[in-house]
């Protein structure tokens, strides 16, 4: 079968003040074909989509689009040629329904050109979204459907552009296993029409499902194209980082003491969890695995006082303690790491010093006036036990890494003196490379007598790190298992728990 | 590893651009000033002369600056506060009728405006934190609330106290420094307070903390609203400064006199580059801002431009002030990878 190559990119560079960002890059795609590029944070992903859909200018190389040579200079020169980005977050309008989101500017009118024609919007929509397959009504409102269907719709508004080259930037970061699927058979979908799509995920287990070949890029090089079928997962992460990285890893055998640190009991809340009760012991990390939505984060977050439980109590080392507000935790020493750490951890406009004392000022002040000095010093401190990578710690916590604003949030509960560390996806938007140094991290940690709870939605994440791993489903906890005993299928057997037969747990 | 590397070599190679880029705000507000000020000058050799510099320029700026101090505060943390103009106001009544029907002296006067002040701003504080009114909505409200008070407490009338006690007047009028009024020097010695409190104190920390983020600052323990009604107590301690000042110059409280300082002060805060997003802010920069605003009408009215001209030059004054500092963030963006 012959088919037409869409998109060949050659000898691409961008160079931004100080970095090459990309330096002699090349890839292509063909009609029908879903061509995945994988690459750590900074590899410069992101940047060679920008060129692709018109966002960026590049410095070098050359770009053909159907066999010419084209240049991209805005993302609507990008859609008139037929390249449309699905971005990771999404670009929607949530107070307009589905029909208005996907011919946004290019609406129908009556004649006389000045009335909206709503009702041809909404056949059109209709038609389109048949074509793709996808279970959408035109009508509905936007901002009310769930992500996975929010994704959808981006997806029919790409289409809808008849354009033949689809990018999607991570598009499974915020779907469930089964939307996952869904997702993928809309792709088949696309690809059977013989569009061309740019898949760019950083779950790798998703490339063998869906894509025909994988490009590996790293520090804006070109590494290697390769053919899905000939490759494997280790493979591609051993291209990605330059180096072999073990993926089957469990916890080495460490003596945790049976001293209960924390013991909590019958926590309920309004909208979803319901009597979960655990207690964690010294030194040990316990894991908290589930799907999406079985309130994990819910859990920590009302644990924390941070939303309110209508009932529980949390005794810490044989007292009860109220919490009814995250400063009644953080008094107790239990720090949170949210997975969202740009919202809900740091100061991304202030530098190392300031996040790593947030929690701590008391410590660092006399009569309400701030000691810098000694701030400095701790922070210092951090910055190499922790090995943060920055110039100083008078560096803007925006400029860094992901990996490296993990362990600034890390770093203020260190100095804070927090005995129990409750982390929300500890290595969520962190580079394969990293994560390994965030998990000899939290091993330190617990061997040093910290106490630590990990929520994870990646499993072997979960069989790696944890001591016992707890499972919650629909608000509850469904089981606590020894790692020993624990694999992927009984922590799956125990998150799809719905029914009301529960083992006991206590 | 390979994700720092991109870190390292873009910093390694911008400390110092990054230096400029942090207090490029107010370099360039300085230097419009300057620029404004040499201008005046030169059209006008009389605009430079100490009487009208010392006189005109800097004694007009004193109350707007006040106000824009304490506004500087809660810009910082995100928020606003519309009641400082009414606020002034009131408090100017409210310790004028206090003053004469207790018979005070000057300094019990000044204490008494600037508790009542620092009330009047922890009202606004609570109505935000403890019934979580966005900060626009609560201090819109108070504003109204406070310009009825102020008329109805005073009678609708001026109160002409401060002939009555000894003193009041010298609060503003005096010279402690000779050819210096003591309204100029209560500024700038309360924009050094206020400068220290932002950089040197917890307040001032936990300040630009919930500016940066609400949420974060939160969660890492700290008591969001009780320091929140700190800040606009404290926004409010200044207001009562204004308004001890506005009576010592005008010799009397006036209830209907306020209504519009805020502004003036919210736009002296932005032409400064203090970031109506929170999280960053001078207090420098404000009294750099409030100038150029003080130093443009004086200059103008020298030129006998119509006054309703002078609102439009500082309408435009503050559209281009925004639009510059807009322009620099995007291109400081920009260079992020």
């Amino acid at each position: 079968m012959a088919t037409a190559q869409l998109l060949s990119l050659t000898g691409v560079s961008k160079v931004f003040p100080g970095v090459k960002a990309l330096d002699n890059v090349q890839f292509d795609l063909n009609e029908g074909e879903v061509h995945a590029i994988v690459g750590e944070n900074g590899a410069g992903k992101s940047t060679l989509m920008k060129i692709l859909s018109g966002i960026y200018k590049k410095d070098a190389g050359d770009v053909k689009y159907r066999g010419e040579s084209v240049e991209i200079p805005s993302p609507y020169e990008a859609q008139r040629l037929g390249i449309s980005i699905i971005h990771q977050e999404l670009n929607l309008m949530p107070h307009l329904t589905v029909a208005q989101n996907i011919y946004i500017g290019r609406e129908n009118r009556r004649p006389g050109g000045v009335f909206l024609d709503n009702p041809k919007l909404n056949d059109e929509a209709a038609k389109l979204l048949a074509e793709l397959e996808l279970n959408l009504d035109p009508k509905a409102i936007v901002g009310e459907l769930t992500i996975a269907k929010q994704q959808m719709v981006e997806i029919a508004k790409a289409v809808s552009y008849r354009g033949s080259v689809i990018i999607m930037d991570e598009p499974t970061s915020s779907l469930t296993p089964a939307e996952t699927d869904a997702l993928f058979k809309i792709i088949r979908t696309l690809k059977a029409a013989g569009k061309g799509v740019v898949y760019i995920s950083h779950r790798l287990e998703e490339l063998a499902k869906i894509t025909d070949r994988i490009t590996v890029i790293r520090d804006g090089q070109y590494v290697k194209t390769l053919k899905t079928t000939e490759t494997s997962i280790p493979e591609v992460i051993s291209l990605m980082v330059g180096r072999k990285v073990d993926q089957d890893q469990r916890p080495t055998n460490r003596n945790i003491s049976s001293e209960i640190v924390m013991k909590v009991e019958g926590i309920s809340d309004r909208h979803l969890l319901r009597d979960v009760s655990f207690e964690l012991r010294k030194g040990e990390i316990l894991g908290f695995a589930g799907l999406m939505g079985a309130g994990r984060t819910e859990l920590a977050r009302a644990i924390i006082g941070a939303d309110p439980k209508t009932a529980g109590t949390v005794t810490l080392h044989g007292k009860e303690v109220k919490i009814k507000q995250p400063s009644d935790a953080v008094a107790a020493g239990i720090g949170y790491l949210s997975e969202d750490r740009k919202r809900f951890g740091l100061l991304l406009i202030q530098n190392l010093t300031f996040n790593v004392i947030l929690s701590s000022i008391p410590r660092f002040s006399k009569f309400g006036w701030l000691r810098i000095k000694p701030a400095a010093g701790v922070t210092r401190d951090v910055i190499s036990q922790l090995r943060v990578r920055t110039p100083s710690e008078n560096q803007f916590v925006k400029n860094l890494s992901g990996g490296n604003q993990q362990k600034v949030v890390i770093g203020k509960w260190l100095t804070r003196n927090c005995d129990i560390l409750i982390f929300d996806e500890p290595t969520r938007g962190i580079d394969v490379g990293a994560k390994d140094e965030i998990y000899k991290l939290l091993t330190k940690l617990a061997e040093e007598g910290k106490s630590i709870i990990m929520i994870s939605s990646e499993l072997p994440e979960i069989l790696r790190m944890s001591d016992r791993v707890a499972v919650m489903c629909a608000g509850r906890l469904t089981g606590i298992i020894d790692n020993k005993d624990a694999n992927q299928e009984v922590i799956i057997e125990y998150a799809t728990k719905f029914s009301d037969e529960l083992p006991a747990v206590h | 590893m390979s994700e720092d590397l991109t870190t390292t070599q873009s910093e390694g190679g911008n400390k110092v651009s990054a230096f400029v880029r942090r207090e490029i705000g107010r370099v360039a507000a300085l230097a419009s000033l300057v620029i404004i000020f040499a201008f005046f000058t030169i059209m006008r050799p009389v605009f430079a002369s100490w009487a009208n510099v010392s006189g005109g320029i800097l004694m007009s700026t004193t109350v707007i600056g006040l106000l824009a101090i304490g506004v500087t505060f809660v810009i910082i943390t995100g928020g606003i506060d519309l009641s400082v103009g009414t606020s002034m106001a009131l408090v100017a009544v409210i310790t004028g009728k206090s003053v004469m029907a207790y018979d005070l002296n000057v300094w019990t006067g000044i204490l008494l405006g600037m508790v009542v002040g620092g009330l009047l701003g922890a009202i606004n504080g609570l109505l935000i934190t403890v019934l979580k009114l966005p900060a626009f909505i609560a201090t819109l409200a108070t504003m109204k609330g406070a310009q009825g008070l102020a008329l109805i407490i005073s009678d609708m009338k001026p109160i002409l106290f401060a002939t009555d006690v000894e003193g009041w007047d010298q609060i503003a009028r005096g010279n402690i420094i000779p050819n210096f009024p003591n309204a100029v020097l209560i500024l700038f010695v309360a924009a050094i307070i206020g400068s220290l409190i932002l950089n040197k104190t917890v307040l001032g920390r936990y300040n630009f903390a919930i500016g940066s983020n609400l949420e974060a600052t939160k969660l890492s323990g700290v008591k969001v609203n009780r320091w929140l009604v700190a800040i606009y107590a404290l926004c409010g301690v200044y207001v009562g400064l204004a308004a001890v000042v506005i009576t010592s110059r005008l010799g009397s409280a006036q209830p209907d006199l306020g209504l519009g300082y805020e502004l003036e002060a919210i736009a002296a805060v932005i032409i400064g580059g203090t970031s109506l997003f929170g999280g960053k802010g001078t207090i420098g920069g404000t009294i750099i801002g409030a100038l150029i605003m003080s130093v443009l009408i004086n200059g103008l009215r020298i030129l006998e431009l119509q006054q309703e001209w002078q609102y439009v030059v500082v309408g435009a004054v503050i559209l281009f002030a925004v639009f510059a500092d807009n322009l620099r963030r995007r291109r400081a963006g920009d260079t992020t990878v």
